[in-house]
């Protein structure tokens, strides 16, 4: 790869206190290329996201994007450099609507000060077409999101951070609690917004989720960094065992099987009622 | 991508869906889950609906009780309107307040505060009346700019703080007042000011010519001198409904309404999309001490005379208003006419007690059963608005 990466760490780490939740991490994220993150729980995916997104700043460390370092003081600033992330928690507002929380922070206004407003018509028009550009048809863009399904909420994500024109987009386990036809969208859009050139960098714990749409795979092991694998040069067993934290999954299913014989056990062993 | 393709449902899947009895989701068409929301269906999930079905109840019930004639005459009408106007006032400053997350329990003290900055720059320092209020003004964003700062600074609960501000301004309008005067009363205000017109904009009236034609017509009621008992639309109204419009014009079609329900909904979120929730938040308590300000003016005009003790527990009276009328008090949800509607029924109801002549201690209970019904309706009404998502 001789193309400038989208974004990219160089030996950043994180401090929280006494708490090294990242040590000397190296990433880059390319155009066009899902990028995923694998790890254990508390192996500090969510952190490394956070200083990606401007939430955390690094402890020490560089941030650049497209070749250029930045820092980023917020959110805000990181969406400025064309960063975009989907929280965990979503990020977004359960009573507002749909179009509401979709142009938070960026309100299409009108008219002249000191009656300058909101341009509601523009932003429902508009949220519905971005939403109808990935593939979803809304309703009532007046909906409140808390009335959306998690898939469909997280499309609604996704659609503005494409609409507002990100070059990086993040995904903090978007699919986590999702069934699997709303998994499957979301994986879509994924794979739409790679196409699209988005330099996307993918969080999950499900391997049906990750492998099939990652490019490159990057384990994080308590806060270090692991390895780095193209798709090419891993196999899918490989990452699951990868993703298991380095534990032997055989290992993991023989002792829950001896736990439920055991129980089988004294249910047997109880005089029945 | 296989995996995705046969979990998206490729023909494969449709197969075996069709196997398992399972219609294939289709994109675009028509989703049979949706009922048809009606229209009553959507009035009713307004956050106002619960105060406005409550204040038609009202305004029947009453109509049936002994002393109805006395209240629902121009004369009386008018001496709710003008109590809910009042109280309207701080109410919708109060909501937006809650609506962004935030109380603000200094609203009482600040209108006491306001009137002892009148009285005194007026009494003792001989300024005129447009300087009091001004000052008044200066002083009260001063205020609600410090309640801000030190809620967005310390994220302490902006109960705790403005608990703290309500015992400190009342304990400074006390304090000065009792040492500049030797006594907790500010009289005499509005004698011998230059600018007696300055009293007129608060306590003065609109639309008395009509009034005095309605009266010559016979139309309404008259003194014997031939001007009708009430000469006008009083101030209080104008001001309340003034601010009422600013205010819901605000929250509902402005770029700033929409940073006010985010900054209550959530205000971790709102920040991370860029939303100045700090600014947002201290704003709004300037509002409220503004509000508060404007009632005290009001207050002063009218009775020509300061009070230290005035608008004890109106910060109580401005919450339960807004909670009546819908405003969540957790905050992200409600309207500015919810919040008119609830000082409406609020007035309403203390006027109407009164004219029935049932004792009026009765009210407080009927607050409290109010408060405790209103609670209960906003929660219902919220779960609707999240199509019970969120209930339970
Ligand atoms: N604000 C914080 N203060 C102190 N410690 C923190 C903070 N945020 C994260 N940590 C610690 O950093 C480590 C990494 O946490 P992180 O949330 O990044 O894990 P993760 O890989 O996202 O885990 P999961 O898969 O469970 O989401 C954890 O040990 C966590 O306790
Ligand atoms: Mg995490």
């Amino acid at each position: 790869m001789t193309e400038v990466p989208a974004i990219e760490l160089k030996g950043v780490s994180k401090h929280f206190g006494s708490v090294i939740a990242l040590r000397d991490i190296d990433i880059k994220v390319h155009p066009g290329e899902v990028h995923c993150l694998l790890g254990d729980n508390g192996a500090g995916k969510s952190t490394l996201i956070k200083i990606l997104s401007g939430v955390h700043r690094p402890t020490h460390g560089q941030i650049l994007v497209d070749g250029v370092p930045v820092s980023f003081r917020s959110p805000r600033d990181a969406a400025e450099y064309g960063v975009a992330t989907v929280f965990q928690d979503l990020g977004m507002i359960p009573l507002m609507s749909i179009s509401r929380n979709f142009f938070l922070g960026r309100e299409p206004l009108k008219g002249i000060f000191p009656f300058t407003r909101f341009d509601k018509e523009k932003a429902n028009t508009v949220s519905r077409q971005a939403m109808a550009d990935i593939g979803i048809d809304i309703r009532d863009p007046t909906q409140a999101v808390g009335t959306l399904s998690g898939g469909e909420r997280q499309s609604v994500a996704i659609a503005r951070a494409i609409h507002f024109g990100a070059k990086v987009l993040i995904l903090d386990e978007p699919t986590s609690a999702l069934g699997v036809h709303q998994a499957a969208m979301v994986l879509k859009f994924v794979i739409e917004a790679r196409l699209r050139g988005l330099a996307v960098i993918f969080i999950s714990h499900n391997i049906h989720h990750a492998y099939p749409v990652g490019d490159v795979f990057t384990l994080l092991n308590r806060g270090r960094r692991a390895g780095t694998f193209r798709k090419s040069e891993i196999t899918r067993d490989e990452v699951v065992a990868i993703m298991s934290g380095g534990e032997d999954l055989k290992a993991v299913e023989a002792e829950i099987d001896a736990l439920l014989a055991s129980i089988h056990q004294n249910e047997a062993a109880r005089p029945s009622a | 991508m296989t995996a995705m393709e046969r979990e998206a449902g490729s023909a494969e899947g449709d197969h075996a869906a069709g196997r398992f009895g399972i219609a294939a989701k289709r994109r675009g068409a028509h989703d049979e889950r949706i009922a048809e929301a009606g229209w009553l269906t959507r009035l009713l999930r307004r956050p106002e609906a619960g105060a406005a079905g409550g204040l038609i109840a009202a305004l029947v019930i009453f109509a049936f009780l002994p002393g109805a004639k006395a209240l629902y005459s121009l004369q009386g009408s008018m001496t709710f309107l003008t109590l809910s106007a009042e109280l309207g006032i701080i109410a919708t400053a109060a909501a937006l307040l809650i609506i962004a997350g935030e109380f603000d329990l200094s609203v009482g003290s600040m209108i006491g505060f306001a009137g002892v900055v009148i009285g005194l720059t007026v009494r003792e320092l001989g300024f005129p009346l447009w300087g009091g209020v001004l000052s008044a003004f200066a002083v009260a964003i001063v205020v609600g700019w410090f309640n801000g700062l030190i809620v967005v600074k310390t994220r302490l609960p902006s109960f705790i703080v403005t608990l703290a501000s309500l015992f400190i301004l009342r304990g400074l309008s006390i304090g000065i007042t009792r040492t500049v005067t030797g006594r907790t009363q500010i009289p005499y205000i509005l004698d011998g000011v230059p600018d007696p017109w300055t009293a007129e904009i608060f306590n003065g009236h609109i639309l008395g010519g009509l009034f005095r034609w309605m009266g010559s017509q016979g139309w309404i009621d008259t003194r014997s001198d031939g001007l009708p008992f009430v000469p006008g639309i009083p101030m209080s109204i104008v001001w309340c409904i003034g601010v009422a419009i600013v205010a819901g014009w605000i929250l509902t079609n402005t770029r700033f309404g929409n940073w006010i329900y985010a900054s209550g909904g959530d205000a971790d979120v709102a920040r991370n999309v860029g939303v100045p929730v700090a600014r947002v938040k201290i704003l709004l308590f300037i509002g409220t001490a503004c509000a508060a300000t404007l009632l005290a003016c009001i207050q002063v005009m009218e009775a020509g005379s300061a009070d230290t003790l005035r608008g004890t527990l109106k910060e109580f009276e401005a919450i339960i208003a807004a909670v009546i009328g819908g405003v969540l008090l957790t905050g992200g949800y409600g309207t500015v006419i919810g919040a008119v509607l609830g000082a409406l029924i609020f007035g309403f109801v203390q006027m109407g007690i009164f004219y029935t002549g049932i004792d009026t201690d009765w009210f407080k209970v009927f607050l409290g059963a109010m408060i405790l019904i209103a609670v209960l309706v906003n929660n219902y009404i919220r779960a609707k608005a999240l199509g019970e998502r969120t209930a339970g």
